[in-house]
């Protein structure tokens, strides 16, 4: 190759480098060709596209059916209840198969690689973070809109924008959740531990069926599993009740979810 | 981005000359693994070297700390006269590691760019395409990609930053013969023009081929350090066994050419560069039998050479 390679001092040509794309390390390398390359990456999933958009689409679908389903909850109705939920379970899938996409590639190197370049370790993270929540909104806004399409769900207008809001922030828990997860069981495998894993305990945790329809001793199991707080919260601006236990429990699997991840990822970058 | 450039542009290398790579009584364990025992080694600027042994020698190891992978157990490791990680945050090092993973399900084209953002300059990626061969390749997913494919991906990558210095850990594993004619062509074009060069192999051949120095590593220590004919010669040799009770060692060991006697209850095991004049002398001035004459491998002279150094241990 006849271009230029060669040693170049400190005179780097302003049109060098603005061919060369974007620039610059200031944020620790957290920039928009990385983002965007790792966006992309989601999309082309097709598993991750038919669970996190096909799939609770067309569970609020064929969940609208059922009777009751105009009663009143709070200051909405059933199905604005049921769609908030369904918009929950399918970004906190969505946000565990980005996480667990992260202790894959990790496992497999990807982190040596990046090493090998002035990439910091907290921006990295936020790279993965920032994606797992893009991807999170995606779910939600992809229930919401055929929701409102489907115009049976019936909530003041302001809480068509907080209630989403809110299960953003609590999908985090199921991006660290996933991260966790795809330590613990490494490759492919993760995701099939977690779709089941996540439906399971969004029954138990009251997602799809609200916890005072099942017997009272489920009831007690219910409340310590991770699903539950987090339903309660999101579903709260709803139904105007937020019990205390909900806060705990999810500021508690959270916190929980985020240390597994840490000690985890800690330990393979220790071993790297 | 343009306006930026300049106040992150990278320094000239320095005249005053640091050595590209300082390694000072340095040493690694992983419990009770040994892997580097005791290393000193000084490369100057432009040197094209060799890191040369077996597998499981220690040069992987070294090259992980090398460029700040890992944290040597004891001693010093400097880079053009700083740390590892900071001459890496400078884009002044770059590497091609066997270990390094790459994104399966992004195009090649992707890879390259996506590394390339995180340098505070770096060559086009058009450019580096090229130098390394896989143009034709850039659209490619990098899971369809074959071994070779990849790890010219990887040579790829570490020109981004256009690196003073570029770590090889068996670079040309997976390469066909064309794969390895662009891939050492490229190495050496840039070499000329005073890039430093450490690669590790365990072929000989690739290392005296392209290499002005090899360092032998093996059980975790420098054995030999110098030209390809240096250290040719010592790899080099045939071992002569024989069933001899009682030898004579001192005057086996004067004979010319024998660099090692080794006693194996009856057996003696001699290591020599003439192996004819050991026999020789077997037969006629010894009551030696079973003698048996093997030509051997790098590997076994590695081996060799390090018994030396081991001892029993």
């Amino acid at each position: 190759m006849g271009t230029d390679t060669t040693m170049r001092p400190s005179d780097a040509t302003p049109a060098t480098a603005a061919a060369a794309g974007p620039r610059g390390t200031r944020f620790g390398g957290f920039n928009g060709t990385v983002l965007g390359i790792e966006l992309r990456r989601m999309l082309r999933n097709r598993r991750t596209i038919v669970f996190a958009m096909v799939l609770p689409a067309a569970l609020l679908l064929s969940f609208s059916g059922q009777s009751g389903w105009r009663d009143r909850v709070g200051s909405g109705n059933v199905a604005a209840y049921v769609l908030i939920s369904i918009a929950l379970y399918g970004a906190a899938l969505t946000a565990a198969a980005g996480g667990s996409m992260v202790a894959m590639e990790r496992t497999t190197g990807w982190n040596r690689q990046l090493r090998l370049t002035p990439i910091n370790p907290v921006a990295a993270i936020l790279v993965k973070a920032m994606v797992a929540l893009v991807m999170g909104a995606c779910a939600i806004a992809v229930v919401y809109v055929v929701g409102a399409a489907q115009g049976k769900a019936d909530m003041p207008v302001h809480l068509w924008f907080v209630c989403p809001l809110l299960t953003l922030v609590c999908t985090l828990t199921f991006a660290a959740l996933g991260v966790f997860v795809g330590y613990i069981v490494p490759g492919e495998n993760a995701m099939q531990i977690i779709g089941p894993g996540l439906a399971l305990l969004s029954f138990l945790g009251g997602v799809f069926i609200p916890l005072d329809q099942y017997a009272a001793s489920v009831r007690e199991v219910a409340y310590w599993t991770p699903m539950y707080g987090v339903s309660e919260i999101a579903r709260a601006p709803l139904t105007h009740e937020l019990p205390w236990y909900a806060v705990v429990n999810a500021v508690a699997w959270f916190a929980l979810f985020v240390a597994g991840a840490a000690w985890r990822m800690s330990r393979d970058t220790a071993r790297a | 981005m343009a306006t930026t450039s300049p106040h992150i542009a990278r320094l000239a290398p320095d005249p005053s000359g640091h050595p590209a790579i300082d390694i000072v009584d340095v040493t690694k364990t992983f419990g009770d693994v040994h892997a580097v025992r005791g290393v000193d080694l000084a490369i100057e600027q432009g040197e094209i070297v060799a890191f040369l042994g077996p597998n499981g020698a220690g040069k992987s190891t070294t090259i992980d700390m090398i460029l700040g992978l890992s944290e040597p157990t004891s001693g010093t490791v400097e880079v053009l006269g700083m740390s590892p990680r900071a001459a890496i945050s400078h884009g002044y090092v770059s590497a091609v590691l066997q270990s390094g993973g790459l994104l399966r399900d992004i195009t090649v084209r992707e890879t390259v760019r996506y590394i390339g953002s995180l340098f505070p300059s770096s060559q086009p990626v058009d450019e580096v395409l090229a130098a390394a061969g896989i143009t034709e390749l850039a659209d490619r997913r990098v899971g369809k990609c074959s071994g070779g494919e990849v790890q010219r991906l990887r040579f790829a990558i570490a020109l981004l930053p256009d690196p003073r210095l570029l770590a090889l850990d068996e670079p040309t594993t997976g390469m066909d013969v064309e794969g390895r004619r662009v891939f050492w062509n490229a190495i050496r074009r840039d070499a000329a023009r005073g890039r430093t060069v450490l690669f590790a192999t365990h072929y000989l051949e690739e290392a005296d081929q392209y290499a002005d120095r090899i360092v032998l590593m093996s059980h975790g220590r420098i054995v030999a350090d110098g030209t390809g004919a240096q250290v040719k010669a010592l790899a080099g040799g045939r071992t002569v066994r024989a069933t001899l009770p009682h030898p004579d060692v001192d005057a086996i060991a004067a004979i010319a050419g024998v660099d090692s006697v080794e006693i194996r209850g009856e057996q003696v095991l001699i290591h020599s560069a003439d192996s004819d004049a050991v026999a020789r002398h077997l037969l006629t001035r010894t009551s030696a039998r079973d003698i048996e004459i093997t030509s051997e491998g790098l590997e076994q002279a590695f081996l060799n050479l390090t018994a030396d150094h081991e001892g029993n241990g």
